[in-house]
């Protein structure tokens, strides 16, 4: 990676922080509120963008990986409470800390790993977060799960400065430093590692690449990201629980990432708006027709899910070459050296 | 050891229920090489449709068939409309695309019936036999055993005894000699399919009673047992997918009566990481040539 590299990447941050600033003064605050989920579920999404887009590793565990970093932003926070604003900072970094040593624990597994045995050990982990906050219930409440203490916006701010606008600071500050390092990172020596890996892993392996090592840190580092997101959305809902982290949420996770364009972190973004957009407009359209409540409620519920698995499948079978080839047909876009 | 007696064959007739549905998996991914992630949806969708038959009739065994029926259908339906047009250079993809099917079937599940628990009917007492003043089966239990070892039965039979089957198994071994020999393959995959879901529904009207009843979400820890059992096998021995069954269906037994329920689903994390660590290839399969 050279400065130049980096400086470019810069400069596409800058503006965009920008933007985002823009955005939170001028949106309403339900919208502002949303603009906050998306940069939280951004971070995952860049992540897990790695690690399958770029490394071939499938992940439906991501959803649970996103509950550790969030319980442990509760925990550590409501344990600091009241003690001021660095405590957010603290809980935060405790958070991505832990969250990546479960990551590296699941990525040490999962690097023996191939196909549908890493989706079904990784889908295990998933379905198992319920168990997990039932059988700790002093530590984790159950299924109420737990409240988390935030103090208040920073006085300095002004006395009736918006929650969400400071909220939507907080996510997209940690959504725009994961894009940035996540692009420095990929541009690099470790990016074209996790390419050889995803191509052909006996080719990687005879270049002197160490296939095991790559898997892993394509893990760890998605893991960390999982873990950061998770903590925005901790802090965006002001409460974790088990049922915030569904199976669903892995699949939507991973949904957005294979309809955002698998192993680019533009698509990252396109499948970050997506899972929020299109609950919203799901939840307008029930609105706009004119039926009772109960199957308004079944269809606000529902429709987002069918919508989200027929996308998947369409793209999974227009594109005849699938997830590895998606990269491929971009790249081919481009002359060959 | 009357409760150790009585938590071993609840494990064999849970595992019972966990061997069907793994040998369902291994039917399709023997057949086509793909791990169907949306079996246990595509089962829950065809116990709904049981459940609504069987409701409106009121006869239990309508509702049955009507699901095991269901079940064929759908299976040579997503056969035929979706998995056959999955490219196969990347094992994601299959998986993808099966994760995509799971969406779309609960979510019509969720609009269709909506997502509450439902009551899930079963056939015979649910409440064991005294044996010398020990409870160890019930006549559901017995059921069980008899509809699954019917199903083992008849599948070894297809496969090993008849035309059809060795048809299917060549589909399978080499598809293009057996194109070239007559067999029609493409058919063969879809009959695969539609007896792996019909075997899934089966499995699925087994296990929904002694859960909390139907749900959209209903088989996703089924599905996660399954799959561990299927993976304890080897993915590829139909055999071994009965004895994981088992082995699964009493780890979970002994764990949710020793330690408590909550712990079972991490058992189950457990035992699959184990195997997939210690032996990934499951207990009954011999080592592959290495890559490089």
């Amino acid at each position: 990676m050279t400065g130049r590299t980096w400086l470019r990447h810069l400069a596409f941050l800058l503006p965009a922080a920008v933007a985002v600033l823009a955005l939170t003064y001028l949106l309403p605050p339900f919208r502002t509120y949303q603009l906050a989920t998306v940069g939280a579920y951004l971070c995952v999404t860049a992540g897990l963008t790695v690690l399958t887009g770029l490394n071939g590793q499938l992940s439906l565990g991501h959803g649970a990986l996103m509950a550790t970093g969030a319980y442990t932003l509760a925990l550590t926070q409501n344990a600091l409470a009241g003690r001021g604003q660095w405590t957010l900072l603290v809980s935060t970094a405790a958070a991505v800390v832990v969250t990546t040593a479960v990551g590296a624990v699941i990525g040490c597994a999962a690097a023996r790993l191939r196909g549908p045995y890493l989706a079904g050990l990784t889908l295990a982990v998933a379905v198992v977060v319920p168990s997990v906050t039932s059988t700790f219930e002093s530590v984790f409440n159950s299924d109420q799960g737990l409240s988390v203490a935030l103090d208040p916006p920073p006085l300095a701010l002004g006395a009736t400065f918006p929650y969400e606008r400071w909220q939507a600071w907080l996510s997209w500050a940690g959504a725009l430093l994961t894009l940035f390092l996540l692009a420095n990172l990929v541009r690099g020596r470790f990016g074209r590692n996790l390419r050889a890996v995803r191509d052909d892993e006996a080719a990687a392996r005879l270049a002197g690449i160490s296939v095991a090592r790559t898997q892993v840190s394509a893990f760890v580092v998605s893991a960390a990201c999982a873990g950061l997101g998770g903590a925005l959305f901790a802090v965006l809902a002001q409460s974790v629980s088990p049922g915030a982290f569904p199976l669903t949420l892995s699949l939507f996770l991973l949904m957005a990432v294979v309809i955002g364009g698998l192993g680019s972190l533009t698509g990252a973004v396109c499948g970050a708006v997506l899972l929020v957009a299109l609950p919203a407009a799901t939840h307008s359209l029930t609105d706009a027709v004119h039926v009772s409540p109960a199957v308004a409620q079944r269809l606000e519920g529902n429709l987002p899910l069918a919508v989200f698995g027929v996308v998947l499948i369409v793209v999974m079978l227009a594109l005849p070459g699938g997830l590895a080839s998606l990269g491929r047909t971009l790249r081919r876009e481009r002359p060959d050296p | 050891m009357e409760r150790f007696l009585f938590l071993t064959f609840d494990g064999l007739s849970r595992g019972a229920v966990y061997a069907a549905f793994a040998l369902a998996l291994v039917l399709i991914w023997r057949a086509a090489r793909i791990v169907n992630f949306a079996q246990g949806a595509m089962a829950v969708a065809t116990a709904y449709a049981g459940y609504s038959v069987a409701s409106a009739t009121g006869s239990y065994w309508l509702g049955f068939a009507v699901a095991i029926v269901a079940g064929l259908l759908l299976g040579a339906a997503v056969e035929r409309v979706v998995m056959r047009f999955v490219d196969h250079s990347s094992p994601l993809n299959g998986v993808v695309v099966a994760l995509g099917l799971v969406l779309v079937i609960q979510a019509v599940l969720g609009m269709l019936y909506g997502n509450e628990y439902r009551p899930a009917a079963a056939p015979f007492s649910r409440s064991a036999f005294q044996v010398g003043g020990v409870a160890l089966l019930s006549r559901f239990d017995l059921f069980v055993f008899a509809a699954v070892s019917a199903v083992v039965g008849l599948l070894g039979l297809l496969f090993t005894r008849t035309a059809v089957g060795l048809r299917m198994r060549a589909a399978a071994f080499a598809p293009d000699v057996s194109r070239l020999l007559g067999v029609p393959v493409a058919g063969m995959l879809t009959l695969g399919w539609a007896l792996a879901a019909a075997v899934g529904s089966l499995a699925g009207l087994l296990v929904l009673p002694t859960e909390l009843g139907l749900h959209p979400n209903a088989m996703d820890l089924v599905f996660v047992s399954s799959f561990t059992a299927a993976v304890v096998g080897g993915l590829d021995s139909a055999v071994g997918a009965v004895v994981g069954g088992l082995v699964v269906g009493l780890l979970l037994s002994f764990v949710s009566g020793y330690l408590g329920a909550t712990v079972a689903p991490m058992a189950v994390l457990a035992l699959l990481l184990v195997v997939l660590l210690g032996r990934p290839g499951g207990l009954f399969t011999r080592g592959r040539a290495r890559a490089a």
